[in-house]
């Protein structure tokens, strides 16, 4: 579907017109080594979500890069040495956000050849096949599948895996070693596509769960509070390239809902 | 280093005969009752002591933080007393160069003051024969990995280093233990102890016991399988290596592990005592203080949490989490183990100060190892057996009723358990507990125990969304905040013989320096707004106080100067986990910040600036 040009986009359009006096940097703040999201080579696809936008804006990509752990808002967009992050949940406290650009979804992950079928967290042989899960541990919370695995019983029968290499928990489905994993969709879409044997991702129902535990999260970028100059801009930028963002979430096998 | 053939084989017979040149021309000074520190260095005095078992009870000296393997942090220097304290006054004061916590104790050996400061480390040698005790040299081991910055979870903090044969050791954030050569600030040897990648890291001081370096681990938030590392102190060589998680093997456990109770007893519960394979991700780090009783032999360590993971997944005791080990310097090998927090549910990590005593128990003289826990307890534990003798609140607890001296477990009360989707308020102690590492000092003088601990209790409530390393979640919104009275922060006087407090300083911040007691009956530590505070040993009254120019973290030492003087020395420098506002620029709008207790601590910035900076003081 064609998409309406608004206004803004000829505000913009002539904006950009206008030779640059000296040239702009956007500056990024972004994880070093986090594929799919990005490294330092640019190769994830934040990276080229922050090509395309800064080619619109007469800009050059200038990046810090930072752990996208505990504190990285902090050392990053707070402590001024950056404007923006590609990538951050949409109700994301700690910053100001665009509107969304993508949603996804956890998914279970399971070897194609198995055909087990899973769609549901209430499927009883969530108790009884090995389950992987990411853990997190910060302040007595962790991963949605964790808790909700918890909720339902199931606990003798999960492993954990680390956040911190998401490859690990796609690897432990590919081999055997778990008969199914429930991994954030971004990062089982890509890291499933370099393995060998084919794998079958399935978005994780319920979408919440109850009383509230939601596996589906919408993405958007992020400036620091107070920033709306650049917000606004990134907003346009969005809705203008709407179909390219789409294009390059393909590549990279994000998961949509 | 002291005995003559070491400083022989060291210096080579050239510079020792010019040294005993010096040493004779040297006489007549002595006569007039000063002497050339200088040379007092080279020659080997017999007064001086060569051996760790000697130097550590050496009041003229400060050899590790603790003062002594039984980490009483107590110095029966007495120029400085009760009387006279209040004439004290800066001799000299030293900037580190680094503005996040300083958490460190100095060391004084042998005329020489050594500091080590935060990441990235760096390791100072002050001479103090020398007005104003310029720096010798320094030294920073090569190649940090500054990456140590993203996995620490409470400020690049490091709480000091270690004296033995003429070596200073200590460890850096990136999980390197280093020999350095206590004269010359040459590296003796660097050995990587912890591997960053998996989220370890190292903040805690080595303690030297016989010829090996024990070094602890960090990151327990990572999944990290916590351990305690024995290292050759004289090649850096890894002589044992002793898990908190998995089975016996792993942890050293053999023939001669004798727990007191009966849950600690049963093969593999560092297996079992989890769900299938946790174990290995089981936490259980070692980021706080180990104490050696040289009689028994034995070394005297905490583990910290479980994790990471939400209680409800992994059921069972965690072993051997939230816990004391004692082993067999030598060999590792477990004696006996207690479980402070069985099953701990918040993140009250057991690696707290043990001070090793002897005191009448009953009518009985016990010899004792008395820990101040996180969880709100003085506990005194036969440290021959690890049978609870007593176990006191010491602080405001609702999350448990007691400890069970029968089964030595702790009486946990279930509505108090934080939960996703659930709203716990009043979480007393929080998070830090009602004591974090923060050392307590013991005088033998009054019999008491003072301990710097914090008044904080926390809620755990609402949901927000979150995002580490591209995966999202929404997290629990824990918020601390001052316990009952509206202090944050006290100063006790602890009988442990009673177990009842004899006197109680109410402070602003918690208390987040350690303690230091002396034999003048005076009591040192510091405030998070700055303050060093001198106080009467028995009454708590405040005789003395000084305003540093940052909030004190740091662990105050006493030592005789090259001049007979009594000085006592501090590191002014606010951070860590509750100055992680202060030092790490916070937001304080952001109470979640700093696992929650930036919102104990918003206020923490009015009162306090950031800056290291090493302060002795002296009488006129």
């Amino acid at each position: 579907m064609k998409r309406v040009l608004s206004p803004w986009f000829l505000v913009l359009s002539l904006a950009c017109a206008r030779p640059p006096q000296t040239a702009r940097v956007l500056r990024v703040c972004a994880d070093p080594n986090n594929l799919p999201y990005s490294n330092a080579q640019q190769q994830g696809f934040e990276n080229k979500i922050a090509a395309l936008i800064a080619r619109d804006l007469h800009a050059q990509v200038g990046y810090t890069w930072f752990p996208q752990r505990r504190g990285f808002v902090r050392n990053t967009l707070k402590a001024g040495v950056c404007d923006c992050v590609i990538g951050v949940p949409s109700n994301y406290e700690l910053t100001a956000e665009t509107q969304p650009y993508y949603r996804s979804s956890y998914v279970f992950v399971a070897r194609r050849d198995r055909h087990l079928g899973v769609t549901s967290l209430d499927d009883p042989r969530l108790r009884t096949w090995k389950v992987g899960v990411q853990m997190i541990g910060n302040d007595h919370v962790n991963s949605p599948p964790a808790h909700a695995l918890a909720n339902r019983g199931a606990i003798a029968n999960v492993r954990g895996y680390m956040v911190y290499d998401p490859r690990a928990i796609v690897d432990a489905v590919a081999r055997g070693d778990v008969d199914v994993a429930i991994v954030w969709g971004p990062q089982a879409g890509w890291f499933a596509r370099q393995e060998r044997v084919p794998l079958e991702l399935t978005p994780v129902s319920p979408q919440i769960d109850l009383p509230f535990l939601p596996f589906v999260f919408d993405i958007s970028m992020g400036v620091r509070r107070g920033d709306n100059a650049l917000r606004d801009e990134l907003d346009l930028e969005i809705e203008r390239r709407r179909g390219d963002i789409e294009r390059i979430l393909d590549q990279y096998g994000v998961p949509r809902v | 280093m002291h005995d003559p053939a070491a400083v022989r084989k060291k210096l080579g017979l050239k510079l020792f005969a010019v040294a005993l040149v010096f040493v004779a021309g040297c006489k007549s000074k002595e006569s007039t009752g000063r002497s050339f520190p200088f040379l007092e260095r080279l020659s080997p005095a017999p007064s001086v002591k060569t051996n760790l078992l000697e130097l550590q009870q050496d009041d003229g000296q400060w050899v590790m933080p603790a003062k002594n393997y039984a980490s009483t942090r107590f110095s029966a220097l007495d120029q400085i007393n009760a009387a006279n304290v209040k004439n004290l006054e800066v001799a000299w004061t030293f900037s580190t160069g680094h503005d996040r916590g300083e958490e460190a104790a100095p060391l004084v050996v042998n005329n020489t003051m050594y500091v080590v400061t935060p990441f990235p480390n760096v390791l100072y040698a002050l001479d103090l024969t020398q007005q104003g005790a310029p720096a010798k040299w320094s030294y920073q081991p090569k190649d940090l990995n500054s990456a140590a910055k993203g996995i620490a979870c409470c400020d690049w903090v490091n709480r000091g280093a270690a004296y033995a044969n003429g070596k200073i050791y200590f460890n850096t954030l990136d999980g390197r233990t280093c020999a350095v050569n206590a004269d010359t600030g040459d590296e003796v040897w660097v050995s990587q102890v912890t591997d960053m990648s998996r989220g370890e890291s190292i903040t805690n001081a080595p303690l030297v016991v016989k010829n090996k370096v024990l070094v602890g681990d960090s990151g327990g938030e990572f999944g990290v399988r916590g351990s305690l590392t024995a290292l050759d102190s004289e090649t850096g060589k890894q002589l044992w290596k002793a898990y908190n998680t998995g089975p016996d093997s792993d942890c050293l456990i053999g023939a001669n592990f004798h727990p007191f109770y009966q849950s600690d007893r049963g093969k593999d519960l560092g297996v079992k005592t989890w769900p299938p394979d946790l174990w290995k991700i089981g936490g259980g780090t070692v980021w706080g203080w180990i104490s050696y009783d040289p009689e028994l032999d034995l070394v005297y360590y905490g583990t910290a949490n479980p994790g990471p993971w939400n209680a409800e997944q992994r059921p069972g005791d965690n072993k051997w989490t939230c816990g004391i080990w004692a082993r067999k310097p030598d060999t590792g090998d477990a004696i006996w183990f207690y479980q402070w927090s069985p099953h701990d549910l918040y993140d009250h990590d057991g690696i707290n100060e043990q001070i090793l005593l002897t005191l009448p128990i009953r009518g009985q003289q016990r010899k004792v190892l008395v820990r101040p826990e996180r969880n709100g307890y003085v506990y005194v534990l036969d440290r021959a057996t690890g049978e609870v003798l007593s176990a006191t609140p010491f602080a405001y607890i609702t999350t448990s009723k007691g400890v069970d001296l029968k089964t030595g477990r702790l009486i946990p009360i279930a509505e108090k358990a934080p939960g996703v989707g659930r709203v716990v308020r009043m979480i007393c102690p929080p998070a830090p507990g009602a004591k974090d590492w923060e050392p307590s000092a013991y005088s033998p003088v009054t019999g008491l125990l003072y301990i710097p601990h914090a008044n904080l209790c926390e809620d755990a409530e609402g949901l927000q969304a979150n995002y580490i390393a591209g995966t999202p979640y929404v997290g629990s919104n824990v918020k601390m905040y001052a316990g009952p009275g509206g202090h944050r922060g006290e100063f006790d006087a602890w009988d442990p013989v009673n177990a009842r407090k004899v006197w109680s300083i109410k402070e602003r911040f918690p208390v987040w320096s350690g303690a230091l007691a002396t034999a003048g009956n005076v009591v040192f530590y510091g405030s998070m707004e700055g303050w060093f505070r001198a106080v009467d040993a028995r009454t708590g009254q405040l005789l003395w106080q000084f305003k540093t120019g940052s909030g004190i973290i740091g662990q105050p030492i006493t030592y005789r100067g090259p001049d007979g003087k009594q000085y006592v020395s501090v590191l002014s420098g606010v951070g860590g986990w509750a100055g992680a506002v202060v030092s790490g620029q916070l937001d304080p709008r952001d109470g979640t910040a700093a696992l929650g207790f930036a919102n104990a601590m918003s206020d923490l910035g009015k009162y306090t600036t950031k800056g290291g900076m090493l302060y002795t003081f002296s009488l006129p």
